[in-house]
């Protein structure tokens, strides 16, 4: 087994897996419960980059300069936030207050509305991405090949974590969202608006998992409606493992996810694959609720 | 005792109705047990998500463990028949079922211990994670005994069709028996307090990790009879049978019928499943209905199309406020 290509692949991944976990783990921390439609929104993001790189924009850019790269990224970002925030607008908003039950059938609700208005809309059968990433081996050596795409993956997530770490910890809506997720009430009462801050976490979440839709689909080229639900699963388990509403644990979440998936699927046990985030899940929840860097909470009656 | 009589009562009209049967063709026949076998699913998931209030996606789980294991042990006695179970044998058919359902109960059990202290949201996607690693672990599965195949992995595993109208249906009305009269027992009323509220049951002495359990294992081993009837119902299943998309449309009929209400649920089950069945050719629409319903539901009417209060239950639901005004 070559121990460094497993390693390359499993980190560009993982990387993958950690921007969609961002989106979960930010929109946990302001609202607690899990957005189960996140994983959809991320199959929005794959589509949307297809229709940018072969239609809108490759008018104007053929694909695969840089402009047109770039320019996909924006366009998918940007309708992945719009769908974000119309998604929150529409169907979780009403039920602000509501108990937890009524929240989660909502979101599985409106993950299922996108995956089937998806099939309806962009047709049940696959489709090839276009190679937005000009693929060409990097570094070629006996016992390793790092592709550009793979460079670009892992660099263009490390890119968007460490905006997003700045936008959190370094402006004022991020300072608003860290209160909002610390103590809703308190926040509230300081003039902190809850809905634009709940908004605002919506569009940069579904913009990650737009970037992480468009970063996915030039690593595995063939997208389909119903592509969202596994990655987006498993980077919800990212999101538990790092614990739930840690911004680097889910980032740290994600890499393990990647990591250990793309070992097991290196060691033979390829057919299993699909099991074991779910097995890593159990074994957390488990064990260590709280994940690897989240707080124990306490449940105060 | 009255509802011994209903029992009975139901018996004896699913023994007559069984003799009009002959008049219907196959395909219809086939569908109305194919209700017949959601009724069973849906009112047992609705003992642990609307009775107790677990959210539990794994339903399909359960009932892939019970198809398979009941598939095996009628394959299993069909080709070493002449012992004590034969081929065809109502009897041999029985055992198949309950073995089936008896192994579902154990992986409830299984799946219920560690799980049950987690709260709402986990629990869901706990339930979902188990669903689709008993369903990764059936694909993984094929062997063969006597040169005969046993699971067959992905490829699918052929059934006898064993599963009749009668059984279907008496399964049926025995499920809707023991989940009424479990949950409308002086013991039965834990449940309904570990749903109402979970730490007010606990304060009151109520051991609300074993009431969940037990709600898990009962609802996994009528899913597991379930899943046995809809194996022997066709003449092969797949893995692909038994996804979590599965688990939803059970979990979609007890929502729309209205948690804790089993008429309710009984009749989403008949509506949803012929719903479902005039959109066959149209599958994408199926879904978009479903979870446009669910989404709009939640907002409109969250108790259900036919919740507890419409049928005139003694218990009011209770909304519970997210924010809790104690912790602030």
């Amino acid at each position: 087994m070559q121990l460094l290509q497993q390693l390359v692949n499993g980190v560009s991944l993982g990387a993958i897996y950690a921007l969609i976990a961002l989106g979960y783990t930010m929109i946990y921390g302001v609202l607690r419960f899990i957005n189960f439609a996140h994983g959809d929104v991320f199959m929005v993001g794959s589509y949307m980059g297809y229709f940018a790189a072969t239609v809108w924009v490759s008018h104007f850019f053929p694909v695969g300069t840089l402009p047109n790269t770039i320019l996909v990224f924006l366009l998918a970002m940007m309708i992945c936030a719009l769908l974000g925030a119309t998604i929150e607008f529409l169907a979780y908003r009403p039920l602000r207050n509501r108990p937890k039950l009524t929240v989660l059938i909502t979101a599985i609700g409106v993950s299922l509305f996108l995956e089937y208005t998806g099939q309806l809309v962009f047709g049940p059968n696959p489709r090839g991405f276009p190679a937005i990433i000009p693929n060409a081996p990097l570094i070629h050596t006996a016992s390793v090949t790092i592709n550009t795409v793979q460079v670009v993956v892992i660099s263009v997530s490390l890119g968007l974590m460490i905006a997003l770490r700045v936008i959190v910890m370094k402006t004022k809506i991020g300072t608003a969202m860290r209160a909002v997720s610390f103590n809703q009430q308190a926040a509230s009462l300081m003039g902190i608006n809850i809905s634009r801050v709940i908004t605002f976490t919506f569009i940069i979440g579904s913009a990650l998992a737009g970037a992480g839709g468009v970063l996915y689909a030039s690593q595995y080229p063939s997208i389909e409606p119903l592509m969202g639900i596994l990655p987006g699963l498993k980077a919800f388990v990212a999101a538990v493992l790092g614990g739930i509403g840690n911004i680097p644990g889910a980032a740290l979440g994600g890499l393990i996810i990647g990591l250990v998936e793309t070992f097991v699927s290196g060691t033979g046990a390829s057919t299993y694959r699909d099991a074991i985030a779910f097995g890593i899940l159990i074994a957390i929840l488990v064990f260590r609720p709280s994940g690897l860097l989240g707080k124990r909470e306490v449940e105060k009656v | 005792m009255k509802s011994y009589y209903s029992l009975l009562l139901a018996v004896v009209v699913i023994i007559g109705a069984s003799f009009l049967t002959p008049m219907l063709n196959t395909y219809i026949l086939g569908r109305i047990m194919y209700i017949g076998i959601m009724i069973s699913m849906a009112v047992s998931l609705n003992l642990i998500n609307g009775f107790t209030g677990q959210f539990s996606l794994g339903h399909a789980g359960f009932m892939a463990i019970g198809a398979y294991t009941s598939a095996v042990v009628t394959t299993w006695a069909s080709t070493h028949g002449g012992s004590i179970l034969h081929n065809n044998d109502p009897a041999m058919f029985l055992v198949a079922l309950v073995l089936g359902g008896v192994l579902a109960a154990v992986a409830g059990l299984g799946v219920g211990i560690p799980s049950l202290r987690l709260r709402g949201d986990y629990l869901a996607i706990v339930t979902l994670g188990f669903n689709e690693i008993i369903r990764v672990l059936i694909q993984n599965l094929d062997f063969k005994i006597d040169g005969v195949d046993y699971i067959g992995g992905a490829r699918g595993f052929s059934v006898l069709p064993m599963t009749t109208f009668v059984w279907v249906f008496i399964t049926a009305a025995v499920v809707v028996f023991c989940v009424e009269n479990l949950v409308n027992s002086t013991y039965g009323r834990g449940f309904l307090a570990v749903r109402d509220d979970e730490v007010a049951a606990e304060a009151m002495g109520v051991d609300t990790t074993k009431f969940k359990v037990r709600a898990f294992v009962t609802g996994a081993f009528f899913a597991g009879v379930g899943g046995g009837l809809f194996a022997h119902s066709n003449y092969n299943i797949t893995p692909l049978d038994f996804t979590f998309l599965t688990s939803i449309d059970i979990v979609v009929i007890v929502i729309l019928g209205g948690m804790g209400s089993t008429v309710g649920v009984i009749l989403a089950a008949i509506v949803l499943t012929t719903l479902s069945e005039s959109l066959r050719s149209v599958p994408q629409y199926r879904m978009i209905i479903y979870s446009l319903l669910l989404v709009i539901l939640m907002i409109t009417r969250p108790q259900g199309l036919l919740g507890p209060k419409t049928l005139g239950r003694l218990f009011k639901r209770r909304q519970k406020p997210t924010v809790d005004p104690v912790k602030g």
